[in-house]
């Protein structure tokens, strides 16, 4: 009692207390840890690590699924899932790509993009709110419906022979840093200040705590959810218009898997399957570290399947680890 | 007689806090004990140790004489602990035949023999006095049924040692007596019981000793016969706290809720009523009268088919709970865990959950403020540990209880509905509630509360309406009100009481 007294006290000074921050972000600062651990060994032992063109590659590959993956987030935290993402990447540049070359200017052909792409999150939420089912099976479906139709709309065939406009965004540094991560850090910005600081934002939570205790709250479930996977939707169409811009072409088959690149993400930054937890924050680090862990591993010469082997241990041990820390700190 | 279940000198501490502290206790065979202690007492620390849930830092426990460490759930099982919670633990997809059977399904000829699982069952159920198909689903059974299968289930097993914790809350007054006839039948069979409940009468009812816990620590262990539930609360609470209810003070005011016909095809038909301000309607009923169902009809949360709602003349038809807590409406849920609190969030966030609308500037929340709500309440409520920022899971029932009050109050409601505010709510914060109430309506507020507990809805209400099978059988009041008039009444025995203000 002593103790909660003591804390109280410096949370009213508006000072807060090392042990609040550790409890509060110590997913983070794990993460961060394990982030660090993994940078010090490999500029150590393989001299391109370090280098600016080979942490430029880093940022560039991180960035596109860090994208994909703040959004997969916020879907993560209202208790829901999203495997439809890896196909709005691919529909997302598809489209853009498709409009650019029969001559629409790339502003309006980015946003026509990223505006199919929010209504097959608004699509998602249709069936899982109004249809009454799990987002697993909703989002299954719509991943395999969005693919048939990039498909269709390409005819399979990759699309290139894009605008230069278009494409010196995919190598521009702004800052000496490059475009893709700008991208991000102002996404992750923006998001966090939202699931920090909006209504939206607490309203998922308390969403993904339980719908019955948020609606007799007086939160409208509907416009939440519908919010939510139209903006975890929306991150995919960027990431989709950033790997276009990147790759220089649109392939119909470009983010296939990266669903579970982003969950993974996630989940290894601290979000819970089962609703109400997770930080924009920490899905940044998750992504940072899966991209740093294949990067290294490549560089050091690791087997491209044992690099497999090891990230996929890598997602249940962080997770492990996380469970293991926040059960000791409630009981 | 020698004691089955023995416990010398336990003690355990979670990091710094020391939830028990040399705590002792005896069972014979045959007994029935009842454990109390106020929220916080040491009584779940306690349970979990001898379910083998946490591991004790020091101490032993003997069950029949000896020492035995109980390492794990599983070892608990086989020394023939168990424990009977409020939230049932059955599959519930599954038949009671089936849960029964559970991991041991008779087989013949490589099949599972279902004759043999449905009759052995039955035979079983119908010993222990449990009139049910064991075919049924649990998910077909009301909760009070699901918690008789799940005691069942334990002896079934084979536990010689059973607690009960808090076996009542969700149960109606026969059910709770069926409840009792099987304690008695274990009594007889030789099994110890350990019961532990906040219901005085209840341990008066059916418990042999009592054992008396306060802040982690061992009080004393009495005859039940030899003590009243007066020297019980001075010891739970280590003052004397007076009359459990405080006095009420009576002044309703013009009306501002009037009901017409409400009716649903399932749930509930024909309700009319009026609240009026600073007074407060008890409903009084048995499980599944319909209480709660219409409750959440007139807070927006469900849908009802016919009937009139009027606010200030104005007749409302709400869709949603937020058109009526626009309106000033706040709504206790009865299931606390699963209806009115963000569990795996703190405080602070619970408490704001129906605020923050207002706490918001060109759509940013404004910290400080949710901060400075959070804390009045914390402060003003009495909530402890007195910290925003500690997750609601990790509260006693009392302290979630007030922060689900907080979280309405902060919205200066003018009706509030409590739906069972006291279950699973210890002694003292149960006076704080009880006080708060008054103090609501002294401001001007109308509430309704509904309560299983029969003292406390005649000592808490104006009036009191008692429902039947989705019906209202009257309004009492408050001088007619006695424990016998409304039971009868809820027992459907007595269609329309002298009804004094009935409106």
């Amino acid at each position: 009692m002593a103790k909660a007294d003591l804390v109280n006290a410096e949370l009213r000074r508006g000072r807060t207390d090392r042990a609040v921050i550790f409890r509060r972000y110590g997913t983070e600062l794990t993460l961060a840890a394990i982030l660090l651990c993994l940078f010090i060994p490999l500029s150590i032992l393989t001299p391109v690590f370090l280098t600016a063109e080979n942490l430029s590659n880093l940022i560039k590959q991180s960035a596109i699924n860090g994208i994909i993956a703040i959004g997969m987030t916020i879907v993560i935290i209202t208790g829901g899932i999203d495997l439809s993402v890896g196909s709005i990447v691919g529909l997302s540049g598809v489209v853009a790509a498709l409009l650019m070359t029969s001559g629409t200017t790339p502003i309006i052909a980015v946003l026509v993009a990223l505006a199919v792409s929010f209504a097959v999150g608004l699509l998602n939420a249709f069936m899982i709110r109004e249809g009454g089912i799990a987002p697993f099976i909703a989002t299954l479906g719509s991943m395999t419906m969005v693919r048939g139709l990039v498909q269709l709309l390409t005819n399979a065939r990759t699309i290139a022979g894009l605008p230069d406009s278009f494409l010196s965004f995919g190598n521009a540094d702004y800052l000496f840093l490059p475009s893709q991560l700008w991208v991000w850090a102002i996404l992750a910005v923006i998001l966090t200040i939202v699931l920090t600081r909006t209504r939206f934002g607490r309203n998922i939570y308390a969403i993904g705590s339980s719908n019955e205790v948020a609606r007799l709250s007086g939160i409208s479930l509907r416009f939440n959810l519908y919010l939510a996977y139209g903006l975890g939707a929306l991150m995919a169409g960027i990431g989709g218009i950033v790997l276009t811009a990147r790759v220089r072409m649109a392939a119909p088959t470009a983010g296939s898997g990266y669903e579970l690149y982003a969950i993974a993400a996630a989940v290894v930054g601290g979000a819970s399957l089962s609703g109400a937890s997770g930080t924009i924050m920490g899905s940044v680090l998750g992504a940072l570290i899966m991209t740093t862990i294949a990067s290294g591993g490549n560089l050091l010469g690791v087997d491209a399947f044992a690099l497999q082997i090891a990230i996929g241990a890598l997602i249940v041990i962080a997770v492990w680890i996380d469970r293991v820390r926040k059960g000791k700190s409630t009981e | 007689m020698s004691p089955l279940l023995k416990v010398e000198q336990l003690s355990k501490s979670f990091a710094a806090v020391r939830a028990l502290s040399a705590v002792q206790l005896e069972v014979l065979p045959g007994e029935v004990h009842a454990l109390v202690g106020e929220n916080g007492a040491g009584k779940s620390t306690l349970i979990k140790i001898l379910m083998g849930v946490y591991a004790k830092d020091s101490g032993r426990i003997f069950i029949d004489g000896v020492e035995r460490d109980v390492r794990s759930p599983t070892k608990a099982k086989e020394l023939g602990l168990a424990a009977v919670y409020q939230d049932v633990m059955l599959a519930r997809h599954l038949s009671i035949g089936e849960n029964f059977f559970m991991g041991s399904l008779p087989q013949r000829s490589g099949l599972i023999d279902w004759g043999q699982v449905y009759k052995k069952a039955d035979e079983f159920l119908a010993g222990m006095g449990i009139s049910v198909d064991s075919r049924s689903l649990i998910s077909e059974l009301t909760i009070a049924r699901q918690q008789l299968i799940a005691i069942a289930k334990v002896v079934w097993q084979g536990a010689r040692i059973i607690i009960f914790d808090e076996p009542t809350a969700l149960l109606t007054t026969s059910e709770t007596d069926l409840l009792f006839d099987i304690i008695k039948r274990l009594k007889t069979d030789g099994k110890a019981v350990i019961y532990i409940s906040h219901h005085m009468e209840e341990i008066f009812a059916v418990c042999d000793r009592v054992t008396v816990l306060k802040d982690g620590v061992y009080i004393d262990t009495l005859q039940t016969r030899e003590t009243d539930k007066d020297q019980l609360i001075t010891l739970m609470v280590g003052r004397d706290v007076g009359e459990a209810f405080p006095a009420r003070q009576y002044h309703s005011g013009e009306a501002v809720v009037e009901v017409n016909n409400l009716s649903t095809t399932d749930r509930f038909q024909g309700i009319s009523f009026t609240l009026h301000r600073g007074e407060i309607l008890g409903i009084y009923g048995l499980v599944g009268a319909g209480r709660t169902e219409l409750v959440r009809a007139l807070f927006g949360a469900d849908a009802y088919d016919s009937g009139e709602i009027i606010l200030a003349g104005a007749s409302v038809r709400p869709h949603h709970p937020m058109e009526m807590i626009k309106r000033g409406f706040g709504l206790l849920c009865e299931d606390r865990k699963h209806q009115s609190l963000a569990l795996p969030l703190d405080v602070q966030t619970n408490i704001n959950l129906v605020r923050h609308h207002k706490n918001t500037k060109m759509g940013f929340i404004r910290r400080r403020a949710e901060q400075d709500l959070a804390e009045t309440y914390i402060h003003s409520l009495n909530i402890k540990p007195p910290s925003p920022s500690q997750k609601v899971l990790n509260l006693s029932g009392g302290n979630q209880q007030k922060v689900v009050i907080g979280k309405w109050l902060s919205i200066k409601p003018q009706i509030l509905f409590f739906d069972e505010p006291t279950t699973g709510v210890d002694v003292g914060a149960r006076i704080d509630i009880y006080h708060l109430m008054q103090q609501l309506v002294d401001d001007g507020k109308a509430m309704i509360v509904i309560s299983s507990y029969l003292p406390e809805v005649i000592a808490l209400s104006d009036r009191i309406m008692v429902m039947y099978q989705g019906r209202s059988m009257g309004i009492v009041d408050r001088k007619n009100a006695n424990e016998e008039t409304l039971l009868r009444m809820a027992s459907g025995l007595e269609p329309i009481a002298d009804s004094g203000l009935v409106s």
